[in-house]
């Protein structure tokens, strides 16, 4: 049984392919992260499985229903929390969750029953009669959680939920999706912080350029695509130090901006050397995957 | 019924500002009545058997319309599309976008009904009101309404942002409201005006709620009818044809 099954999928505009054939499935219960760099066809993904834009080519089936003839049935029992506010701006906090309720063709009663348990949820109870505007981007995005889950929904689509969130705000959601996991819901998260994907995702998939370019869990990919310790050298002698002895005493040196990243099985040596130089400074660290999401899709800057 | 949600949606917002916006929908035909129903026409005959003032009152009943039906078309649709993102949320529930535009599009020929309304209310303080006849003119509001939000909502969704809106107003409703015998008879008119005017529909629209207001049934009433149908009916295809290119794409 899957939640989501996505094959061959494909789509492009202007010739070229933004989704360019693309199988993954999504099991009850897990959260799924689809990782990559800006364009490498996340959003897109997320609307050709909701059904708002027509695919090349593939099949979808989402929540036992086919895309391609009953998206709108699906999406009853799908939750989304899109990339872009689009809170109504015209509505306060609890009319906002009245209103989207309605779309789902919930009556009052259950809404009257659901809307404070939301409130609560986001932490909004007091500034549920408050117009959005005057919300904090924190406060936005847990009402958009909350929007999301007024149909009590199967699955959530998550689409870059923390971007542009401070760190406080950026904990408080990942907390909030924990306990969505808790209580068994099956997310898809699309992101490109890598700390976020680490913490929440079960298993990711790292897309770059319309395809899915690795697969697992996060340890697995980190096992299987970078060495397990990295050095990252920096100031004015790391270009010379590591021509001289980075390369020689680690597996593999990369030059990032004005960092050089080594990689090692063991980085003791690399370690040790370095205590002794005067014109570099150093940090020695475990391979994340951030490593591997910059080894897969290169280095160069995405627009 | 699922396009009523975003009509529900539209009304729940409106309600907030009712007042206001009633007393707008009042006071704009009460000041052409005053300034050019007493005003100019107090210089004038009377036109086809009535004062100018009552020929007026049939004209802009229709014209009222049409603005209101066009800026709620366009202005706040485009918003809703566009800047706020409101569509975009719906269809992420169970919606589809022609529930969206269905919705949108009997909102903006509702508000206009409003609007409409508030003309004959005024029509019928002033004493112009002919006869109970008059009623019939609700109809003819809501099929105006219909015609001028589908073709702002194929305006919406040509738009890539709201100064495009002015080409139209200057291209389309104003010549509408200059040309389609709101302020006089089209006959008034040179022979290849005339027939640009016929082909308008506030014409259409003109020509019937113009004779209801004064007490008299319209002259080939069905033909009218029909026009303005075909207009609301292809306007909303074309509208939705485009939105759904804009949006799912």
């Amino acid at each position: 049984m899957t939640h989501l099954a996505v094959s061959k999928l494909r789509k492009s505009y202007d010739g070229r392919d933004v989704v360019a054939g693309l199988d993954f499935e999504l099991v009850p219960g897990e959260c799924f992260g689809l990782l990559g760099p800006n364009g490498a066809g996340k959003t897109t993904t997320l609307r050709l499985i909701l059904g708002l834009t027509q695919p090349d080519g593939g099949n979808i089936t989402l929540l036992d229903h086919d895309v391609a003839t009953h998206a709108r049935e699906a999406r009853a029992r799908v939750g989304v929390v899109p990339q872009l506010d689009n809170l109504d701006p015209d509505f306060t906090v609890r009319e906002n969750l009245l209103v989207y309720g309605r779309y789902f063709g919930m009556p009052r009663h259950d809404l009257e029953q659901r809307i404070p348990e939301l409130l609560d949820y986001a932490g909004l109870t007091t500034r549920a009669d408050t117009r959005i505007q005057t919300l904090s981007g924190g406060m936005k995005r847990r009402l958009t959680l909350a929007r999301a889950l007024i149909n009590d929904p199967d699955l959530l689509f998550l689409d870059e939920p923390t971007t542009g969130l401070d760190p406080q705000a950026r904990h408080l959601i990942w907390e909030r999706l924990r306990q969505l996991m808790l209580r068994g819901k099956t997310l898809l998260l699309t992101t490109h912080f890598m700390e976020e994907a680490e913490r929440l995702c079960h298993r990711l998939a790292i897309m770059d350029h319309g395809r899915i370019i690795a697969i697992g869990t996060p340890r697995e990919l980190i096992v299987a695509h970078i060495e397990p310790e990295v050095v990252e050298v920096y100031g004015d002698g790391a270009e010379d130090w590591a021509a001289s002895t980075g390369t020689r005493l680690a597996e593999r040196c990369e030059k990032h901006g004005e960092t050089v990243f080594c990689y090692a099985r063991d980085a003791h040596a690399l370690a040790a050397n370095l205590a002794d130089q005067n014109s570099v400074r150093y940090l020695h660290r475990r391979a994340n995957l951030e490593d591997v999401f910059l080894k897969l899709t290169g280095r160069e800057l995405r627009d | 019924m699922r396009f009523l949600h975003v009509w529900r949606r539209n009304l729940l917002v409106w309600r907030k500002l009712a007042i206001p916006s009633m007393l707008g929908n009042l006071a704009d035909p009460m000041l052409y009545m005053l300034g050019l129903g007493y005003g100019l026409g107090g210089m004038l005959p009377q036109i086809q058997g009535v004062s100018y003032v009552a020929f007026l009152a049939g004209g802009v009943v229709c014209s009222s319309t049409m603005f209101t039906a066009s800026f709620e078309s366009m202005y706040s649709a485009f918003s809703r599309m566009h800047v706020q993102r409101t569509w975009d949320a719906i269809i992420n529930a169970p919606l589809s976008l022609d529930d969206v535009v269905l919705g949108e599009w009997v909102w903006a020929a509702s508000k206009s009904v409003l609007s409409g309304c508030a003309v004959l209310v005024v029509a019928a303080a002033l004493g112009l009101v002919g006869s109970p006849l008059a009623l019939w003119i609700i109809p003819v509001i809501l099929l105006t309404g219909l015609v001028f939000s589908g073709l702002g909502l194929i305006v919406t969704a040509l738009s890539p942002s709201y100064d495009f809106f002015m080409y139209y107003f200057t291209l389309a409703i104003t010549p509408m409201m200059l040309l389609c015998g709101v302020f006089y008879p089209p006959e008034q008119l040179p022979g290849a005006a005339q027939m640009v005017a016929q082909a308008l529909p506030l014409t259409h629209a003109v020509a019937l709620s113009r004779p209801l207001m004064n007490g008299a049934l319209p002259d080939h009433a069905w033909l009218h009818v029909v026009v303005l149908i075909l207009y609301a009916g292809v306007s909303y295809g074309i509208a939705r044809h485009y939105l759904r290119k804009r949006i799912l794409k």
